[in-house]
């Protein structure tokens, strides 16, 4: 009686080629996501002499931090640090401050004229290639002398962080029912009040989150800051590690490697703090629409 | 680190309170300040990306140069003409082509089947999950000099795993290859955790009955899981594409184009017309023809894809 209830002894097997499958499957995966950022780490705490021998391998003989000092002896990475951290800062902190307001408006009127040219811009800015927007940017800036400062970069990565800044945020305001504020202001509060005093502490956390991701976007940035910084002691730190690439020798792959750790580290951190919301905000988009 | 459960959730109970696009009570009272609370943002936009767009456009109608001290003059469709009868741009065009569908591609499948095997109930998923989420948060500066260490001919681990000293980055034969292997890896997380998101969509109960029907699992995916993340899929793979051919930091720090223009993609080509020869216009024109060939390319994808739905 028991093989009514059980399945059949061939579909019990395959079913269990099959999980074999899945998991070598997933071994591929592991070891493709993997080595190269095992490889990295690996470098980064090996001597030069090391690397430089015949057969180098994943685990260094004699791990050393070195390279390390190395690092910040050949470049400015502390100034270069504190720069990026002044733009991200900066671009993040003002991005969500303009973009709160008008995400609401977008998320509250989504049917007005403005919301719908607001979400086109969106879409449609996803899409342009950088070369064209960065010429003109780069002779309007230059008009305004603000060519080779900080503050150029912050207003690009303004700009430039504000299409997914609107596009969480909106996402973010949707998840408040209009019916509270409602509530609040019914109850004698001003429309403002109950703004600032409802929906603000609800919206909080998503606006955390935003402000993050716009962080780490120009944490990483490269290409606005290659092109709109020229002196060095300006520049951020994507655009200083790629002075250590040349034709390098296998003396400096070692604190080009920490170095390049050392960048990612404040983003990687950033991001497994924020991850589950990034995937959730950007989601809202990608599913719905 | 294992954030994919949860996503999407919160946002459809989002959507469901936003479905009735606000309470009438919201809509008046800032019908006037609404106005206000848009400026802030509405301002730099127009004045910063908006404009400068417009901007750009019309600058490959002229003969802008950087540096140049005479005033700039239209000029007609004359960039336009000379780009016609540039062989390196051309090529630089070809190379973008088959750089952003050898890279797109395979990352569409890549990440169809980590996000099949994520959605799984798999020991380890919690280390894929976590090692998938890497390559999107570091710098791309970074993730090009990590390749560029694993591919480097004297200490890289490539070259000692296979026992060759080729060097994959310099060598004409080989060096788009390894480029498109970074392309890759750099962005299958972003693909990975959208369709693992569009699989959140999936109707179990679809694909449990199917399989009591003695359905196999191809099957299954092809008359269940496909059609329902269809939509989602087709958006990612049409975006991928779209960030791959305008991808620009990357092959920059791995092979900065070369060798031999083997890996100068338009993005590599425009920006050293612009800003080491200082040819603005003509520059501005190259992007006018890369806007304009990846929006016919993709809205014919899209017709065909309409034509499909109907049929």
């Amino acid at each position: 009686m028991t093989t009514a209830s059980r399945p059949p002894r061939g579909l019990l097997v395959r079913r269990r080629a099959a999980r074999t499958g899945q998991y070598l499957a997933l071994l591929g995966y592991l070891v493709f996501l993997g080595f190269p950022l095992l490889w990295l780490v690996s470098t980064a705490f090996t001597s030069p002499r090391e690397l430089a021998g015949l057969h180098p391998g994943w685990i260094p003989d004699h791990p050393t931090l070195d390279n390390f000092r190395q690092a910040f002896d050949e470049q400015p990475l502390l100034r270069a640090g504190a720069n990026s951290l002044l733009a991200a800062l900066a671009a993040a902190v003002i991005a969500v401050v303009i973009a709160t307001p008008m995400a609401y408006v977008m998320a509250r009127h989504h049917r007005s004229p403005l919301s719908r040219a607001a979400t086109g811009w969106v879409v449609v800015s996803q899409a342009f290639p950088f070369v064209l927007v960065i010429i003109p940017l780069f002779l309007v800036l230059k008009n305004l002398r603000l060519i080779d400062s900080l503050g150029g970069l912050i207003l690009v990565y303004v700009v430039w962080s504000l299409p997914f800044a609107l596009w969480m945020l909106a996402g973010y305001v949707r998840a408040v029912p209009p019916e509270l504020e409602e509530a609040a202001a019914v109850d004698g509060a001003g429309r403002l009040r109950a703004l600032v005093s409802v929906t603000m502490p609800l919206l909080a956390p998503g606006i955390v989150a935003t402000a993050l991701f716009a962080f780490i976007n120009a944490w990483n940035e490269f290409f606005f800051a290659l092109v709109l910084l020229k002196s060095p002691e300006k520049q951020t730190m994507p655009v200083i590690l790629t002075h250590f690439i040349g034709a390098e020798g296998v003396a400096d792959l070692g604190p080009l490697a920490a170095a390049s750790l050392l960048a990612t580290l404040p983003s990687l951190v950033l991001f497994a703090v924020i991850q589950r919301r990034i995937t959730s905000g950007t989601l809202a988009g990608a599913v719905k629409h | 680190m294992t954030p994919m459960t949860a996503t999407a959730r919160p946002d459809r109970r989002a959507g469901a309170g936003a479905s009735g696009g606000g309470a009438p009570g919201v809509r008046r009272v800032t019908g006037h300040g609404a106005w206000f609370l848009v400026l802030p943002a509405l301002i730099p936009i127009l004045l910063l990306s908006v404009g400068p767009l417009l901007y750009g456009i019309a600058l490959a109608f002229t003969d802008a140069q950087s540096g140049r001290t005479e005033p700039t003059e239209w000029i007609g469709l004359l960039n336009f003409q000379d780009l016609a009868q540039d062989t390196l741009f051309w090529e630089s065009f070809r190379i973008g082509l088959l750089w952003a569908v050898a890279v797109s591609v395979p990352q569409f499948v890549l990440a169809l089947g980590l996000a099949l095997l994520l959605n799984q109930n798999l020991r380890f998923r919690w280390l894929a999950r976590a090692l998938a989420i890497v390559p999107w948060a570091m710098p791309e500066v970074v993730v090009g000099i990590m390749w560029r260490l694993v591919y480097h001919p004297e200490a890289g681990i490539l070259g000692e795993t296979l026992g060759t000293q080729r060097d994959w980055l310099g060598s004409l034969g080989t060096a788009l290859p390894a480029v498109v292997v970074v392309g890759i890896w750099a962005r299958l997380p972003q693909v990975t955790v959208v369709l693992l998101a569009g699989l959140s969509n999936v109707p179990r109960e679809l694909h449990e009955a199917a399989a009591m029907d003695g359905a196999g699992a191809w099957r299954r995916f092809r008359t269940v899981t496909w059609p329902a993340i269809r939509p989602v899929a087709l958006a990612i793979g049409a975006l991928s594409f779209i960030w791959n051919i305008n991808s620009f930091a990357l092959v920059y720090v791995l092979t900065g184009g070369g060798p031999g223009g083997r890996t100068r993609l338009p993005m590599l080509f425009a920006y050293e017309e612009a800003f080491r020869y200082g040819q603005f216009g003509y520059a501005a024109a190259m992007g006018c023809v890369l806007v304009a060939v990846v929006s016919v390319l993709l809205a014919v994808q899209l017709v065909g894809r309409l034509r499909g739905d109907d049929r």
